[in-house]
């Protein structure tokens, strides 16, 4: 048999998943029922900081259908404190982090009681009856207020609202020069604060906990992205024995780094249910979502450019103060130092300086969101490099291309200390230029200017790398993470020839059970549908260490690719058996095994007849067992660094200060693609939620801690119709790093747009005095900006705009 | 989300309706397409001990003529409105501004008299049916009254109407052959405005001979640009003219200040959205 099939790797299949999620036949964890069910519901703090004097919970426990109403001194003896797995330096200060607050709140939203019910809608009633007196606490909330001298503290008992400072200076770390030297001897400096907004993961399906007490293990259901994390960690956290804890992570709508945690939720829901003896259900409100489940970014980013007056850049330094909220929840403290290694992104600096302080306010923990560190630092980067061309009057590109690592340069080692294994700068960029027509829109931004049209064009550069699939173990090691970058993988072959592959990854949207069965189906020439991928329930798969980082596909599914190739190798040698052949002699192709050089019409054996003959076991070869099931775990030797070129004009109403997107052009390299059609959406999705830091999101505190932007009608994601329509192209320059030549492509889109749609935005009316624009983006700042040169002038403020924030709290007409 | 537990009924008639209203008392609400009652109810900050839904009352749907009126029964969903021959024809103003309200999924069940009976400042419906001197009929138990645009929005969410009264039908005075445009200005496609601008005009031989200009979220109620309406009249329909006209867009508003834009901000975009408002209408 020839091979003649069409390889898998490459087609745009539709994903396997999609109809039944389309046609409602999913598997969310609200939708679990089980005999005797009860229903919890979580009271939270309205206040911000507070020391709890009383909680009466006596009328509670008097309503219809209430079981239990627990507060934090009923369940302080045994919940622990919840994990924090990134203790990023020696002397981290971290606080107790308690899953519901005990003698004190601080940040609004905090768990305070909890009351379980025969119902949810009677759980909803009875918290209504709860009553928490507060005695008031200073609220800290600003960044560089909290670490001024005399500031109110967060946590008194610590002394201090910063957690740690994590330093990364070239020169000590002997990867380049002294940055302070740079800054002394540069022809020109570029000299900016941004910051990044908080912004709220806001993932479609909201958390939703199911843990059932009854059998031999107890075994929790939850819309997480880390099942294998979460059991490692209820299992320390807790004092369980692990293997008396199994958990489940069924169909889960979306995540971007919002379900990577282990949530007070869930310890309170499995607290509870172990008390009871009875499964319990918690279910979070789009409320209760926003409000507390982790925000992402939010950081001051004090940035110091040095440069020659030819452009070449000589130094960076970045000092940065990272909002960590009221406590450090699994990775919130490593989040901004996974960007330290992607501020100098694809130039050559020969100085580099990075340091972190991580600061403790009262309010929403944060922690991982779609990039985690890596958009803000790309966005510093990326704006600086225009502000650059600006200041020498170079065209944006150009400034770029002369510092940028050529492709004949790579393997490249950085001044951040990572080793760039492939990359094509140049060709991602002319690809994009083409294809924007960039010749033609900077004509007719000359145009527009000279005119004084009240709409101004502008044009916004991201030449982005970024750094994913986390990780090498020892890196993470290096970092003081507390565990590796590995993933697992198994295949099993049935007697039929069906296969079954594991996997340690835990897809929640991504597209994994294509994905994978399209590499299986080509690891060992079985059919596509042939293959069925089982993931995120501990059980089924014991190994694995989830999904985040956009590491499935570099780690994960190069797992899978491992344990195929154990399983072909223990076919070959029952084949060679079955073919009365020497192994050496055997060859494995399109699926079947035949003996070198025979011919296209001698005999053969396919893998699906040495499966049958396996199971049969009969007549296998002294000492082999009979099974070609295999396991393999993976641990990367790099990252990977997709890179890319984005290109975004936009339209600015002089007028009124809106910002329109025209036309965004996307090409990225994200090395070799299995499936175009699943590339192609991270990409959307990816760009949607970037332009949305741009433009649209934040997360609002006043000033008295209280999220002001509690609603998705105040907190904006925008809609496909907010959108533009995106032309999206690729280059495929191979990773050296793994097998499949892949790259991550998860959170490329997000990490590359934030800063080409400000830099359009910026460059529209840069000639009306604007050099800058805070995030997001709102017609308001924009119209300010241009009026006044202010950059933060009529930001959001203490309170949300209109929707349902303007809301008669009366409930509408009288 | 889950609102606290009420009681509901669900009348076919709107004399029904009224008198199940009375008995129970001051705590019942009407409930129409509920798409601002219900949030309000689910997030708890509203609970009332009985919902009387209107979505049966078959009287209080749909769209009619009466002589140079036409009259648009409360219960017409945003979608009925949109599509209307009728109010597409003698009330364009009407139309245009339904057709960006929200998204299609509320248009479908959101109602133009819970629009207006809602009262929201930011609400889309509110400036048009100002600016079309309209005249809204309620029903109570003692009866019914007519009550002018005019004096129905008496503030932020309230209205002039009597506790216990159903808002019944809305009488919109015809403007055949007026040019119309709403201007919107939100910050994504399904919120509500930030500020807009509802104006109709009639224009006879190029020149203005009749201006309404309504305002939406520059008060605590809709309001009638009266200044910029009478700048108008007379004026050749031409840009120039217009851009004039609507510098007195802001004169006597007394806007909020939220996270989407201050006062201040809020005045310069009412001129400017009248600008372009009058000018789409008439094409200049
Ligand atoms: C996501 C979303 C986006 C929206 N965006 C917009 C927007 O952009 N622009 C806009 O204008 N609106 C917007 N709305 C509101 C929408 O238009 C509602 O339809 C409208 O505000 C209320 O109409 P309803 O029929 O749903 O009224 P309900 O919600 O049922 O009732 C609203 C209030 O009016 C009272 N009421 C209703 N009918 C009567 C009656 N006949 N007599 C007496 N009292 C009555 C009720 O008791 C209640 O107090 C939005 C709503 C949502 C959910």
């Amino acid at each position: 048999m020839t091979s003649t099939i069409e390889p898998e790797i490459g087609r745009a299949r539709l994903r396997k998943e999609d109809a039944r999620l389309i046609a409602g036949r999913t598997r969310w964890t609200d939708n679990l029922a089980l005999p005797g069910l009860l229903h919890m519901a979580v009271a939270r703090s309205p206040m911000a900081h507070a020391r709890i004097t009383n909680i009466d919970v006596d009328a509670a426990r008097r309503m219809p259908g209430v079981l239990a109403v627990f507060t934090g001194a009923d369940l302080a003896g045994e919940q622990g404190s919840l994990p924090c797995a990134w203790p990023i330096t020696e002397d981290m200060k971290s606080p107790d982090a308690p899953s519901i607050a005990v003698e004190e709140v601080n940040f609004a939203g905090e768990a305070v009681a909890v009351v379980v019910a025969r119902s949810a809608y009677e759980a909803a009633d009875a918290l209504e009856a709860v009553d928490v007196d507060y005695d008031e606490l200073p609220v800290v909330l600003d960044l560089e207020g909290a670490v001024a001298d005399g500031a109110d503290l967060v946590h008194p008992d610590l002394g201090t609202n910063a957690s740690a400072t994590w330093v990364f200076d070239s020169a000590e770390a002997g990867t380049g020069t002294d940055v302070e030297r740079a800054i002394a001897d540069a022809e020109v400096l570029i000299e900016r604060t941004y910051r990044q907004q908080r912004l709220i993961p806001a993932f479609m399906e909201p958390r939703s906990v199911v843990v059932d007490p009854t059998g031999e293990q107890l075994t929790m259901w939850s819309a997480t992205q880390i099942p294998h994390i979460l059991r490692v960690m209820l299992a320390m956290t807790l004092s369980v024995p692990e293997h008396k804890v199994r958990v489940i992570a069924p169909d889960v709508g979306g995540g971007f780094g919002g379900k990577l945690q282990v949530t007070p939720e869930e310890i309170l829901t499995f607290l509870v249910a172990r008390r009871l003896g009875k499964p319990v259900k918690w279910t979070e409100t789009r409320s209760e979502s926003l409000l507390s489940a982790h925000h992402g970014r939010d950081q001051v980013q004090k940035l110091t450019l040095a440069a020659r007056r030819d452009g070449t850049v000589t130094g960076l330094k970045v000092e940065l103060l990272a909002d960590m909220g009221a406590y450090l929840r699994l990775v919130t403290p490593g989040v901004p130092i996974l960007g330290a290694f992607m501020f100098n992104a694809i130039y050559k600096f020969p100085a580099y300086r990075f340091a972190c302080t991580n600061v403790f306010t009262n309010k929403t923990p944060t922690d991982a969101y779609r990039g985690a560190g890596r958009p803000e630092a790309t966005y510093a980067i990326e704006r600086l490099m225009d502000e650059l061309a600006a200041e020498l009057g170079v065209d944006p590109i150009e400034i770029r291309e002369r510092n940028w690592i050529r492709h004949e340069e790579f393997p490249f080692d950085t001044v951040a200390g990572l080793t760039y294994d492939s990359g094509n700068y140049e060709a991602a960029t002319a690809k994009a230029k083409e294809l924007f027509g960039y010749d033609a829109l900077r004509a007719e931004q000359r145009e527009r200017r000279e005119r004084g049209d009240t709409v101004q064009l502008g044009i916004g550069t991201s030449t982005f790398t970024e750094m994913c699939g986390l990780a090498p173990s020892r890196v993470l090691g290096a970092l003081s993470y507390a565990a590796g970058g590995w993933e697992h993988a198994a295949v099993r072959m049935l007697p039929t020839g069906k296969v079954e592959v594991v996997t340690g990854s835990s897809p929640h949207g991504q597209g994994h059970e294509t994905a994978w069965s399209q590499i299986v189906a080509d690891q060992l020439g079985v059919p596509f549908e042939d293959v069925e991928v089982l993931h995120g329930d501990t059980q089924s798969s014991h190994r694995g260490m989830d999904t985040y980082g956009s590491r499935s596909l570099t780690v994960g599914a190069m797992a899978v690719v491992r344990a195929a190739d154990k399983v072909k190798a223990k076919a070959a040698k029952v084949a060679a058996h079955m073919l009365e052949a020497a192994e050496d002699d055997v060859e494995f192709a399109g699926g079947a095994f035949g003996v070198r050089g025979a011919g296209a019409e001698a005999k053969s054996v396919s893998i699906q007849d040495v499966a049958l003959a396996v199971f049969a076991a009969h007549d296998l070869p002294d000492g082999v067992e009979p099974s070609l099931d295999s396991e393999a775990t993976f641990d990367p030797e790099n990252f990977s660094f997709p890179h890319g070129t984005h290109l975004c004009a936009a339209e600015v109403d002089t007028e009124t200060g809106r910002v329109t997107i025209r036309s965004y052009v996307a090409v990225d390299d994200v090395g070799k693609v299995v499936n175009p059609l699943i590339v192609e959406g991270q990409v959307h999705g990816g760009l949607a939620q970037g332009i949305a830091q741009a433009l649209y999101e934040e997360a609002v505190h006043d000033e008295s801690g209280t999220l002001t932007t509690g609603t998705l009608a105040d907190y904006l994601v925008p809609s496909a119709v907010d959108l533009p329509e995106f032309t999206t192209d690729r280059t495929e320059t191979a990773a050296t790093s793994n097998a499949l030549g892949v790259k991550g492509v998860g959170e490329a889109g997000t990490i590359a747009s934030t800063p080409a749609v400000v830099n359009a935005v910026v460059d529209a009316v840069r000639h009306l005095g604007v050099s800058d624009v805070q995030m997001p983006c709102t017609p308001m700042r924009v119209w300010q900006a241009i009026r006044t040169g202010r950059t933060d002038a009529g930001g959001l403020g203490g309170e949300a705009g209109g929707g349902l924030g303007s809301i008669n709290p009366e409930g509408g007409a009288r | 989300m889950i609102p606290a537990a009420f009681d509901y009924v669900a009348p076919t008639t709107v004399d029904d309706a009224v008198r199940a209203l009375a008995e129970a008392g001051e705590d019942a609400k009407v409930i129409a397409g509920g798409q601002s009652l219900l949030p309000v109810l689910r997030m708890r900050l509203a609970a009332p001990s009985m919902l009387v839904d209107l979505g049966k009352v078959a009287e209080l749907r749909g769209v009619r003529e009466d002589g140079d009126t036409l009259v648009v029964g409360a219960m017409t969903t945003h979608y009925d409105v949109q599509r209307d021959p009728l109010v597409r024809e003698h009330a364009r103003l009407l139309a245009l501004a339904t057709n960006v309200v929200a998204d299609p999924q509320v248009r479908h069940r959101g109602t133009f008299g819970g629009s207006l009976a809602h009262a929201d400042p930011a609400g889309d419906l509110l400036a048009p049916a100002l600016a079309l001197d309209a005249e809204l009929v309620v029903a109570g138990m003692d009866g019914r009254r007519t009550i002018p645009a005019a004096e129905f929005f008496a503030d932020f969410f309230t209205t002039s109407m009597r506790s216990g009264e159903i808002l019944c039908e809305v009488r919109v005075p015809k403007k055949t052959g007026w040019s119309a445009h709403y201007e919107k200005f939100n910050r994504v496609a399904q919120a509500w405005s930030i500020v807009a601008v509802a104006a109709a005009v009639l224009v006879d031989d190029g020149t203005i001979t009749e201006a309404r200009v309504g305002l939406t979220n520059m008060a605590a109620t809709p309001v009638r640009a009266t200044a910029v309406e009478s700048a108008l009249v007379g004026q050749p329909a031409t840009a120039e003219a217009i851009t004039a006209a609507a510098q007195h867009a802001a004169e006597g508003t007394s806007p909020a200040a939220d996270g989407n834009a201050d006062a201040e901000f809020r005045q310069h975009l009412a001129r400017v959205l009248t600008s372009r408002a009058v000018s789409a209408a008439v094409g200049a």
